[in-house]
């Protein structure tokens, strides 16, 4: 490792003479943080078209009752691959993507810390989501027993192919624990002088705190598709009852890698947000020490929530209770971070460029995906929620319009200083509002299906959930199609023709560091160290 | 660059000497980090069995021999009703049933009951039963001497046997408490055969 750094050091000595290589080699070789950031970003953007395609087979399937276009069996791998593409092979690397490109520039440093590993963690992915995605064209199915992989279904009863699964899993999790490891190191090492802690970005620290979580949990998921690997195949039984073997101790170590991996999914996200509400309102984040502070607390009560998961598997009452007012108990930092946003909105002069109008979508209906997720805390309603499609609303609620709505907020602020080239803002705005109506005509409905009793996970329905399923089927479409604008949108912002000057500051509101390089950013930024006062 | 002149000069060769050093050893006690929560996965397996065992969650603790006190006391003012219920593992070809549905026992009072079980497999057969038992605030009171699941069984091809259960409710047992169920699965478990006998004291071979 040591050697990584010096090469990467000595590299960065003339680096001002010559830009990146051309071709191929540039982005297999690269070390430069920008690069790595593009390359996450960009295989994210691949994978969410992948999985998006599952959803809408998935959607299409549940059109009508009984079969319109897939066999159960099929069904079962769509929602498993769904599951698995959009969480590990979309907000993850987007999210370390986004890290990848702004952490450096926002702390003064000239690149990563660990250079070399960092093209390594990135360089897994294409290889763990390959063997993933391979499974589909082998002979029996596909990975198909959700992408929470409950023993014994993934053990005793998993297809051949769960091997693959297994595997991949341990590799895009070593890609995130590098990845995690290598951002940890950055932010406490490289940090220019002056970048005190309390004057980081809330992006910055939000994913200060989320690499910390990822380096506590991965570890734990890789345990858990070990146990199961040796349930498989080397005669363990840590799963297996006949064996002396529990199948719930799998929820149990599932969970405890699973409950904080939501807040993974949605902490640098909370940054983002924290990043474009002050630039649009034109005012300082509201609370900033707080902001912080809830963060941290998050992240602390999210391991401690696990069996929120598990309240209909005969868990004690006394553990019912706890873990249902644990739950609860993360609306409160929570609640801090809407309140602060809402305080940084009041009175701001506010404008409405796309960034702003996906930030205050997320604002809105993320909150409304936190209020589902109060109602599930409830043991007593959980029981009749559990498994139903009221779930399934919920995590969309705060997985779309939550993680998914602050990635692409987050592209949109940061696409004009990245390419130097300002999006097209009447398309942007096109794409938001398909994107929030689409999201919500698919989503809402859901909420109601749950309740009227719609279990999730099932390829067909009773009679009376038809009109429903069908104003869920027609909106996922029209949020599904809305993301070609997207691509499209991106692809013009980076090949298309240059028209316009884009400011060093590309926004009237930004403040932090990365907004006081030229747009587009050079290969190489921060080379001699930036003073903060 | 537009911003040099605010500047301090680059990083000399110490300076980044120093980096390196500084990020190599945090490296390594983020990875040190790494391999213990790997451990801790492990670690949550024997926790977990402590704390259900403990707590009487999940069957574990009516999966163990438990002595009777010999001054615990009959309480004869009160009866509850233990029904006994079986269910086979998968597609286990056996025939398994309590002899009794269920039986009235008074807290503190020891009872005896069988359960029957035939192998129909077609071959030699190992196989392990598994206790559950609900409500879930009786199930720490309810404690066995014997049971046939406190080891494997192994059945020749067609051998039919009943299998004895000793057990008894302490009479702390919560007043609310009328009926209890008392559960077994029985588990193929060739594939797991374990050393030692795999005959429980009791068992009548038919």
């Amino acid at each position: 490792m040591s050697e990584a750094i010096t090469h990467a050091h000595d590299a960065h000595g003339h680096a001002d003479h010559h830009g990146p290589d051309k071709g191929f080699k540039r982005w297999l070789f690269t070390t430069n943080h920008k690069d790595i950031g593009t390359l996450y970003l960009t295989f994210s953007l691949i994978m969410l078209f992948i999985g998006g395609a599952m959803a809408l087979l998935i959607r299409i399937e549940l059109y009508e009752p009984g079969k319109v276009l897939l066999d159960p069996e099929y069904f079962n791998q769509m929602t498993t691959m769904h599951g698995l593409i959009m969480v590990f092979g979309v907000i993850m690397p987007a999210m370390a993507g986004l890290a990848n490109w702004m952490i450096p520039m926002m702390i003064g440093a000239p690149d990563m810390a660990l250079p070399r590993l960092n093209n390594w963690s990135f360089w897994l992915l294409p290889f763990a989501f390959s063997m993933l995605l391979s499974t589909m064209i082998m002979s029996g199915p596909a990975p198909d027993f959700g992408w929470t992989f409950y023993a014994p279904l993934s053990t005793t009863y998993g297809p051949k192919s769960t091997d693959f699964f297994i595997f991949s899993i341990h590799m895009m999790g070593a890609s995130s624990i590098l990845a995690s490891l290598n951002i940890v190191v950055t932010i406490f090492n490289m940090r220019a002088p002056g970048m005190t802690w309390m004057k980081m970005p809330l992006f910055v620290w939000s994913w200060l705190v989320t690499a910390f979580l990822l380096l506590a949990v991965m570890p734990v998921l890789a345990g858990c598709v070990t146990m199961m690997l040796m349930d498989r195949h080397f005669h363990t039984s840590f799963f297996n009852a006949a064996g002396g073997g529990d199948p719930l101790l799998f929820q149990h170590v599932f969970w405890f890698f699973g409950h904080p991996e939501v807040y993974i999914l949605i902490l640098p996200g909370f940054g983002v947000i924290s990043e474009i509400i002050p630039t649009f309102a034109r005012k300082k984040l509201f609370g900033y020490r707080f902001m912080v502070y809830a963060t941290a607390l998050i992240a602390i009560v999210g391991f401690v929530v696990w069996m929120h998961h598990m309240f209909t598997t005969g868990a004690p009452y006394v553990a019912q209770l706890y873990f249902m007012y644990a739950t609860m108990l993360v609306a409160v930092p929570t609640g801090i971070k809407v309140f602060n946003w809402l305080g940084t909105l009041f009175k701001g002069s506010i404008t409405f460029e796309t960034p702003m109008l996906f930030a205050l979508g997320f604002l809105i209906m993320f909150t409304l995906g936190g209020f589902s997720g109060l109602m599930l805390s409830l043991v007593p309603a959980d029981y009749q929620y559990r498994d139903s499609y009221f779930v399934v609303a919920h995590f969309h609620y705060v997985l779309v319009s939550g993680s998914l709505f602050t990635i692409i907020a987050a592209v949109y602020f940061w696409l004009p200083k990245w390419t130097g080239h300002m999006y097209n803002e009447r398309l942007g705005q096109l794409h938001f509002w398909l994107s929030v109506i689409g999201m919500n005509v698919t989503f809402l409905p859901m909420h109601f299906l749950g309740l009227a009793g719609m279990p999730r996970r099932i390829p067909d329905y009773a009679l009376q959930f038809t009109d429903f399923n069908q104003i869920c089927t027609i909106g996922a479409f029209i949020f599904g199609f809305a993301q070609l604008i997207f691509l499209y949108i991106i692809l013009r912002s980076c090949f298309g023709k240059k028209q316009d000057h884009v400011s060093n500051q590309v926004w009237e509101g930004a403040h932090g560091l990365e907004w006081t390089l030229p747009s587009p950013v050079p290969y190489h930024t921060f080379e001699t160290i930036p003073h903060v006062s | 660059m537009s911003h040099g002149q605010h500047n301090t000069p680059p990083f000399d060769k110490n300076k980044r000497h120093d980096v390196a050093v500084k990020n190599r050893r945090l490296t390594w006690v983020l990875l040190g980090g790494v391999l213990l929560m790997f451990g801790f996965c492990y670690m949550l397996i024997p926790f977990y069995e402590f704390i259900c065992k403990k707590e009487g969650i999940n069957g574990k603790s009516a999966n163990s021999v438990t002595a009777m006190d010999p001054t615990m006391q009959v309480d004869y003012s009160r009866t509850i009703k233990v029904d006994l219920v079986t269910t086979l593992h998968g597609n286990l070809l056996f025939k398994f049933i309590p002899l009794q549905r269920h039986i009235e026992i008074h807290p503190g009072e020891r009872k005896l009951v069988y359960f029957y079980a035939e192998n129909r497999a077609g071959q030699e057969m190992t196989v392990q039963a598994i206790p559950s038992i609900t409500p879930n605030d009786a199930a720490r009171f309810l404690k066995k001497t014997e049971c046939f699941c406190f080891t494997q069984q192994y059945f020749f091809d067609g051998q039919k046997a009943d299998m004895p259960v000793y057990f008894f409710i302490e009479p702390t047992i919560p007043k609310e408490i009328k009926e209890v169920t008392l559960s077994y699965t029985l588990f193929d478990a060739s594939a797991y055969v374990k050393k030692g006998k795999q005959f429980t004291k009791g068992r009548i071979n038919l």
